[in-house]
């Protein structure tokens, strides 16, 4: 396994384990395998490998997960900061090509 | 070309309400429905023909890639066109899918949209494009463009309901970002299934019984996948290139006896570094120490400096000034490579953004400052 961890991976991410009802829905979007299941109730397993993409936080049924989601792109937080606005990759003016 | 667009009187709409579709090679879409009203002469060549569906008709999709997609697909990784690299969002067919097929769901990026349809030779399936603005499906789900709403607008728009028979959806994982899978049960009554994140993926997770193994459900980033946007930043970083030159030519002044030599030392130490934080630097990502990825960068930009100042013999003062000016370089193509990735947190860029802006900028300075002195003083 390569060693995916960044720095500050994973910051922002919070599990709310009382209100987690055990469904596994994050589990299955997560795209690094950070949250793990045990005795029905959701844990970050793997906090470095969470590149705070949202998927789980989105998912979740109850509510239970909080995370900063965004881009983990530089340009994108360049671009953001010099127009004063959100991070943005701008993929869709057709200029940029970031992914 | 024309006669597939013009409507074919009847041909596809006199299919009663069973489902049982038919290839009509050169029927026309249904003007009535939304996304395929518009596809009409934008069909692109990937259409091989239309697929009558009961009272509908839908574009069949070819599995394989020609000459033209793929010169295509080339252009938009050099960074040529890349704007119109787009598939019309809609409901399209691929091999002989029945009401039974399974639904995939994908963005309209050309490139992403061929690498699904290149994996399914010999499935029959249906594919819906969602209209994400040509952008990939990962960073169209972390812009919300392949998000809940449009998945329901097109899962209505296309009656889908009324061309399968199960409530399945079928999605990349990495779309998850965007797409709250209850919400969309909720409002179109199709369940989501999570899909592998690779379309290479996708056979064997059908054949499996729409079951993911451990290693489709994760992020690989392999040395292909660091490798593969590594001619477009090649390509784009031409204006870098030039500069270099510029720069090394500048340094041999005042073009003296020899002056030749000098330009050549110095732009090939500067060419160099570029060349290794667009080529070297992906390819090494897992090997250079750190884990951010600016000092990964400055690390390959110092020691590249040091040992091409060495192996072309420039004096020690001008060697220093390049290898400072290296090492700024690849750690800001190292730090722009966060954006290549699928493992970077927001959090982290944002903090290395604000650790390594100004860093970068001094060494910068400094190195150039040092070359040219050296090259005035002559140390
Ligand atoms: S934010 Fe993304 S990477 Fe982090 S735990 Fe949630 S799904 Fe996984
Ligand atoms: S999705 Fe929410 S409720 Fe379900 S297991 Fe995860 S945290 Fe718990």
């Amino acid at each position: 396994m390569l060693n995916t961890s960044y720095v500050l991976n994973g910051t922002s991410l919070v599990i709310d384990e009382a209100a987690c009802v055990g469904c596994g829905d994050c589990l299955d979007v997560c795209p690094h395998a950070v949250i793990a299941l045990d005795g029905g109730k959701a844990w970050v397993a793997d906090r470095g490998a969470c590149m705070e993409c949202g998927a789980c936080a989105r998912n979740c049924p109850v509510r239970a997960i909080t995370v900063k989601a965004g881009v983990g792109c530089a340009a994108a937080i360049i671009q953001g900061k010099l127009r004063g606005t959100a991070p943005s990759c701008d993929c869709d003016s057709g200029s940029g090509d970031c992914c | 070309m024309a006669s597939r667009f013009t409507p074919l009187a009847g041909s596809s709409r006199t299919g009663t309400a069973g489902l049982s579709p038919s290839v009509l090679p050169r029927a026309t879409p249904d003007p009535d429905l939304p996304g395929f009203a518009s596809l009409g002469n934008r069909a692109g060549p990937w259409v091989s023909g239309y697929l009558a569906s009961g009272t509908r008709s839908v574009a069949l999709v070819s599995t394989r890639l020609t000459l033209r997609d793929r010169f295509g697909n080339l252009g938009v990784r050099l960074g040529v066109r890349r704007n119109r690299h787009r598939v019309t969002a809609g409901l399209y067919a691929v091999g002989a899918p029945n009401p039974a097929s399974p639904v995939l769901v994908t963005s309209n990026y050309k490139l992403t949209f061929d690498s699904l349809r290149k994996e399914l030779a010999g499935i029959d399936a249906w594919i819906l494009v969602l209209d994400t603005r040509g952008v990939n499906v990962w960073c169209a789900a972390g812009k919300g463009t392949f998000g809940t709403s449009e998945l329901v607008a097109k899962v209505s728009g296309t009656r889908l309901g009324e061309v399968v028979e199960h409530r399945e959806l079928i999605l990349p994982k990495l779309g998850a970002p965007g797409v709250a899978a209850r919400e969309v049960r909720l409002r179109t009554g199709f369940r989501v299934l999570w899909g592998p994140v690779l379309a290479a993926d996708i056979r064997a997770y059908l054949s499996a019984g729409k079951r993911k193994t451990a290693g489709m459900s994760v992020v690989r980033f392999g040395l292909r996948d660091r490798l593969t946007l590594a001619p477009i930043e090649l390509v784009h970083s031409w204006p870098v290139a030039l500069a270099a030159l510029a720069l090394g030519l500048l340094l041999a002044a005042p073009w003296g006896a020899g002056w030749m030599d000098q330009a050549l030392a110095a732009t090939v130490l500067l060419e160099g570094a570029l060349l290794l934080a667009t080529l070297g630097f992906p390819a090494l990502l897992f090997v250079l120490p750190f884990r951010a990825f600016a000092p990964k960068g400055a690390v390959l930009g110092a020691v590249w400096g040091c040992i091409a100042s060495l192996a072309l013999g420039l004096p020690w003062g001008l060697g220093t000034g390049l290898t400072l000016v290296s090492t700024a370089g690849t750690a800001w193509i190292g730090l722009n490579f966060t954006g290549s990735t699928t493992y970077t947190s927001p959090t982290g860029a944002l903090l290395e953004v604000e650790r390594s802006l100004w860093p970068c900028i001094a060494t910068l300075a400094l190195g150039l400052g040092i070359s040219v002195l050296s090259r005035i003083i002559g140390f």
